[in-house]
């Protein structure tokens, strides 16, 4: 296509199919109606066409994280791209690729307040990992390839393109600029060989490591995965995984600790704190996961493998920084703990083990099902029973349901778990799953939701319906917006100001009414039939599950404690309570 | 890891892509990020290649400056970022403006401290001088403490600009 002359919108279609992109999540506006034009007349790129921006983002998200691919979305100028902003932020949090195109007024308009008119690149600077404004024609194919290079590369995130109308509708020249160079952005990917050497031999010499792995992992490709299993087994050390890295290592593996963090398991949690040596893959010692800093692993030398320079002696001073893309770094200490013939330390390793089962033996995620009423923990891992045998892919929202279903759901892949980490975003799971299903349309998409996410981006059903694409919403429906209500219950005396929804929808009706289907349980006996009846539905569904109102979500490290002051019940609340420097915290 | 919490003051230079925004890139990564700025002076520096060079004055903790550093070459337009503070040795010079009004001996005290200081007057009226100074910041501070009983009016600094000694590039 190189020299033919084309208008920018031609160009930037050209452009996105030379990156390999065959799906775009949208929604059209004045500025971005040329793009549109273009979409029209070629039928190579397909369009999803989303409810409200935000939902296109996330949809983008959900897609980008169940193929490792970048996520593309299209919106118009000011509204548009303003709406955009919690899904980009949402990305930048949790490293998620994407590429937003925003339209802009014209050129000559920029700064004069015209209608539809936002400030883009200035509002989006703070939550994307770069962006641009194209303010002129030859610009534009280098910026497009720009983009997604600089989208997917190093640690991925968000980027915005904002393009101005006239720049859409002007003549210009394609060049594929996918194979060029970049003059500055250039993240390092392979280590040092002496820092290799070191750290495999400090994991050999250890008598207490835990592997402390995270979402990073999960960006690097399903090949860093398989090489961590692989250095995980050759050392016979326990692993712990971060939320955004659950699948990096199979969850029903007898060295897999669980979740770790503020609502990670206690053996996870005290393994943490006891570990003479803590090896950090892919994870950024966020406060959801250290909570007390001058507390945190007291007893352990830290060895943090992260491809951000930025990550690394930003929360936790570590004593070996290694700056590399994970995968890279696995295969050299693989090689490097073969060659060498390194062995860990095996009856400090059987101590360890010992110590790690007597955690285990506590059974921190036990919850009583005997009554009438359904327990979340006991819908979920019903949901895990029913679909742990399928091709299936899970997105949650954001609060007390997410953590039940990321101690209960066990994930053996990497790219099947899409939750809203570092942002906790309500309202991220339907969109998300859309997005997955544009991208698997064969498999069993779930979101796992409360009902108070779900209301907030609960427009997207109609998209579902547009693109024939059965999710399927699982609520643990409590009418309470249920962490906000165990937060109450914990730190404000129990007084749940505005955390109760009334007057929700009838959930049935609703799925109905936007041609889903309504499925609904209330009984524990009747959980197992709504599950398999929404499998077998080749249907959008919600499985609207009543479960316990008073539920809360255990183990629990309040905010300002240690990992060893965790509350591993309702009977620990009241032995147990928050300091007040800990309800300062979020 | 023992972690040390004394304060430094750290000079960074930071070479970027001359294009529209960096500027607000890097204030915004200070702003958003909470850290400090004592100075800041930025132009262009290669017309040809379209590279402005930023200089940067910071405090914070041995993590915070580190911290700082990461988080400035991780930004894409950004060549290289260079802390000037421990990385060899450097130099480091801050131009004043120094507007000062008075008359009688006020007028030719101040005449004379700007000897001592070897600050120049680039503009004078019958009632006022306009003294160009340079040198490190704590020499311009004492120049403009000094002036301050003499009738000092106006203060227009450039903020500090540093460079590495020795025949070495950047």
């Amino acid at each position: 296509m190189a020299g033919k002359s084309m208008n920018g919108s031609e160009i930037i279609i050209q452009a996105l199919l030379n990156e390999g992109v065959d799906t775009v999540f949208g929604y059209p506006g004045g500025a971005v109606l040329p793009i549109y034009d273009a979409i029209f007349q070629q039928n190579q790129l397909r369009h999803v066409l989303v409810r409200q921006e935000g939902g296109a983002v996330h949809m983008a998200e959900g897609y980008a994280r169940s193929t490792g691919k970048v996520g593309v979305v299209l919106v118009t100028s000011g509204p548009g791209a303003t709406n955009a902003v919690t899904g980009l932020t949402d990305a930048l949090m949790d490293s998620i690729p994407i590429v937003c195109l925003t339209g802009q007024v014209p050129t000559h308009l920029i700064g004069n307040d015209a209608f539809q008119e936002a400030d883009t690149t200035g509002i989006t600077r703070p939550c994307t990992k770069h962006n641009y404004l194209v303010k002129r024609m030859e610009d534009l194919p280098r910026v497009m390839h720009e983009a997604f290079y600089v989208a997917r590369s190093g640690r991925p995130g968000p980027v915005v393109i904002d393009l101005p109308k006239d720049i859409l509708m002007g003549l210009g020249q394609y060049e594929d600029f996918s194979q060029v160079e970049h003059r500055t952005y250039q993240p390092t990917m392979k280590a040092g060989k002496s820092e290799i050497e070191k750290a495999v031999s400090m994991i050999a010499s250890a008598k207490k490591p835990l592997f402390y792995c995270g979402g990073g992992v999960i960006n690097s490709g399903p090949k860093a995965s398989k090489q961590l299993g692989r250095l995980v087994k050759l050392t016979g050390a326990p692993i712990t995984l971060t939320l955004m890295g659950l699948g990096a290592y199979p969850a029903t593996d007898k060295q897999f600790l669980g979740m770790l963090g503020m609502h990670g398991t206690y053996e996870a949690n005290l393994a943490m704190h006891d570990a003479d040596l803590i090896v950090a893959v892919g994870a950024r010692f966020d406060d959801r996961i250290t909570g007390r800093l001058d507390a945190f692993a007291p007893n352990s030398e830290k060895i943090h493998i992260d491809i951000d320079p930025s990550s690394i002696n930003k929360n936790v001073a570590v004593d070996l920084p290694i700056v590399g893309d994970v995968g890279s770094v696995l295969d050299q200490m693989l090689r490097v703990w073969k060659d060498k013939e390194f062995k860990t330390n095996a009856r400090a390793m059987k101590a360890w083990w010992s110590q790690i089962n007597d955690w285990r033996s506590m059974d921190c995620l036990k919850y009583d099902q005997s009554g009438s009423v359904i327990k979340p923990q006991f819908a979920i891992e019903r949901l895990y029973e029913n679909t742990k045998d399928m091709d299936c892919y899970i997105t949650t929202e954001v609060g007390q349901h997410q953590m039940w279903a990321a101690q209960f759901y066990k994930f053996n892949e990497p790219n099947r778990w899409m939750t809203s980490g570092g942002l906790g975003t309500m309202g991220y799971g339907l969109p998300s799953a859309i997005g997955v299903q544009v991208a698997h349309p064969e498999s069993l998409v779930v979101d796992i939701s409360g009902e108070a996410s779900f209301l907030m981006n609960m427009q997207e059903m109609s998209t579902a319906i547009q693109y024939r694409a059965p999710v399927k919403v699982f609520i643990t429906n409590n009418q309470y917006m249920g962490m906000v209500r165990q937060w109450q219950e914990l730190l404000h005396g129990g007084r749940y100001a505005e955390s109760y929804t009334d007057a929700l929808p009838d959930l049935v009706k609703l799925a109905e009414a936007c041609q889903w289907v309504g499925l609904r349980a209330k009984r524990p006996d009747e959980v197992d039939d709504v599950i398999q009846e929404m499998i077998e539905i080749d249907r959008p569904v919600i499985a609207d599950i009543w479960v316990d109102q008073t539920e809360n979500c255990f183990p629990m490290i309040p905010s300002g404690a240690a990992h060893n002051e965790m509350l591993l019940g309702p009977e620990d609340e009241a032995s147990k309570p928050v300091s007040e420097e800990g309800m300062v915290l979020v | 890891m023992v972690v040390d919490d004394t304060i430094e003051r750290h000079t960074i230079a930071v070479l970027v892509d001359n294009e529209a925004g960096v500027l607000a890139r890097v204030i915004g990564l200070f702003s958003g990020r909470g850290y400090n700025i004592e100075s800041l002076t930025v132009a262009e520096t290669d017309a040809d290649e379209g590279i402005s060079r930023i200089t940067i004055v910071t405090s914070g903790t041995p993590m915070i400056i580190e911290q700082i550093k990461a988080q400035l070459d991780r930004l894409v337009p950004v060549h290289r970022v260079v802390d000037l503070t421990t990385e060899g040795a450097s130099v480091e010079r801050e131009l004043a403006l120094v507007k000062v009004a008075g008359k009688g001996n006020k007028r030719v005290e101040a005449l004379r401290i700007a000897d001592i200081f070897r600050a120049r007057a680039i503009d004078s009226t019958n009632e006022s001088f306009v003294f160009e100074i340079s040198g490190a910041t704590e020499k311009l501070n004492a120049f403009v403490d000094l002036m301050e009983p003499l009738g000092l009016v106006d203060v227009s600094r450039t903020g500090v600009v540093a460079i590495a000694r020795g025949k070495s590039e950047l």
